[in-house]
């Protein structure tokens, strides 16, 4: 076992709850009024149409758009607030074309901190053992989505934010996915996630969103 | 995560820099060729008077380093504002300010330092003396790190934008006055004049360490409200 998994392991406590939170773009509330408790091993998954601002939400969270309102805190794991302690893979891949998918990785590995995986073990894990040393942008758009997923598994980061981290995922990746997934949370990570095709998480809270607001009972 | 050398991950992001920056498309050695091309065409356009291209030589080797930093510092933040990079920079641990400088100081040895190796031998063809090339080569030497740190204020505001270069270069140009008058008056102090050397040189320096101490914060300031 890997000495940051066990890390993981040993602080079981993580809590996240986000009271009334309120988000504004140019002036007009996106999100309004949601609230929900997380804890360790636990998935939230953000449900609603175009617009309905799962997107906003998910950047909010992650620490990328500033709150205008509500409270969100994050306990357990070290003192470093949430944005430090949490992945976001959203719809760009965050890689460099003109690099391999091991020096993306590599490069993220030492920015993003507390290493778990080595990049090559990574790139296995998401099924890309042998392109390791291509450049990226040689690779299909289903490929780059699973090297930016392979960045979820170099560093140790307790919560997942996944902005629809399955697009362009063929069956077999989207699978593998999902077992990853699983393993996280047995960790005691937790994942939120917003997305219109199923992701094979099991048992998560589901949290409706129209037009900014979460719909009445959706996560108690 | 937060007990991490902060060395590490700044040392991994000057050579990721760096190499984008050599790759093909990168960009890397734009910069000098346009220098190059912009010394070169300007005798065209004065005519072949020596004494005039020698005096005013130190000035047009100026403005074209001006414009040959500007060129590329564009795309400085634009391109991981494109794919996503700069998201996830913005969630290490390492404070923006400091990836905003490590990016500034990859790009300026990229294209700041090939234009100061690059100006004693174009000043060569403008017909500079010799203590006037080696004062030009001080001088952007001196320099070159204000306006690529300027330029950098102006890149993170426009990051967002299409098309934000121009944006860029209209918005930082006016700003590069005073870099723009004590680089000139230091390469005319070299090769003689009433005024000492040492003089405009200090001033350009101060200008440089000024732009370093504060721009990185002002780059930070304005990536992070780029959303808000």
């Amino acid at each position: 076992m890997k000495k940051q998994d066990f890390v993981l392991r040993q602080q079981p406590g993580f809590r996240l709850s986000a009271r009334s939170l309120r988000v504004e773009r140019g002036g007009r509330a996106i999100i309004n009024d949601v609230s929900f408790e997380l804890g360790s091993g636990e998935a939230l998954l953000a449900l609603g149409r175009n617009g309905a601002g799962k997107s906003t939400l998910l950047r909010a969270l992650a620490g990328l758009l500033p709150l205008a309102g509500g409270e969100l805190t994050f306990t357990g794991g070290n003192a470093a607030p949430l944005c430090e302690q949490a992945h976001y893979v959203g719809h760009a891949d965050g890689l460099k074309t003109a690099l391999t998918a091991l020096e993306n990785l590599e490069f993220w590995a030492s920015m993003l901190g507390a290493r778990k995986l080595a990049p090559q073990q990574a790139l296995e894990k998401v099924g890309l053992a042998r392109i390791g040393d291509f450049p990226v942008g040689y690779l299909s758009a289903g490929q780059k989505r699973r090297v930016a997923l392979a960045r979820l598994f170099v560093a140790a980061r307790p919560v997942w934010i996944l902005d629809e981290p399955a697009t362009a995922l063929d069956v077999g990746s989207q699978e593998r996915f999902a077992q990853a997934m699983a393993e996280h949370r047995a960790e005691g990570g937790m994942i939120l996630a917003a997305t219109h095709a199923p992701l094979g998480l099991v048992d998560a809270r589901e949290l409706r969103l129209d037009r900014g607001f979460a719909l009445a009972g959706a996560a108690a | 995560m937060s007990l991490q050398p902060i060395s590490r991950p700044l040392l991994s992001l000057f050579l990721r820099e760096t190499r984008i920056a050599r790759s093909v498309g990168g960009g890397g050695a734009i910069g000098v060729v346009f220098f190059l091309i912009l010394v070169s065409l300007t005798p065209f356009a004065i005519g072949p008077d020596l004494n005039l291209l020698s005096r005013i030589g130190p000035a047009i080797l100026w403005i074209a380093a001006l414009l040959a930093t500007l060129l590329g510092l564009d795309r400085l933040f634009q391109a991981d504002a494109d794919d996503g990079s700069l998201d996830l920079f913005m969630m290490s641990s390492t404070p923006l300010e400091l990836v905003v400088l490590v990016k500034c100081a990859a790009h300026w040895v990229l294209t700041g330092l090939p234009l100061v190796a690059a100006a004693p031998l174009l000043g060569l063809m403008l017909g500079l003396e010799p203590e006037a090339q080696a004062g030009v080569a001080a001088s952007l030497l001196a320099g070159t790190p204000a306006l690529t740190l300027l330029g950098a204020i102006g890149a993170a505001l426009t990051a967002g934008l299409r098309r934000g270069g121009l944006l860029m270069a209209v918005l930082i140009l006016p700003l590069t006055t005073p870099v723009l008058i004590f680089g000139v008056s230091t390469a005319a102090a070299a090769s003689g004049g009433t005024v000492p050397f040492h003089t405009p040189l200090l001033i350009l320096c101060a200008l440089s360490l000024a732009t370093i101490a504060g721009a990185p914060f002002a780059a930070a300031a304005a990536l992070r409200a780029r959303e808000a």
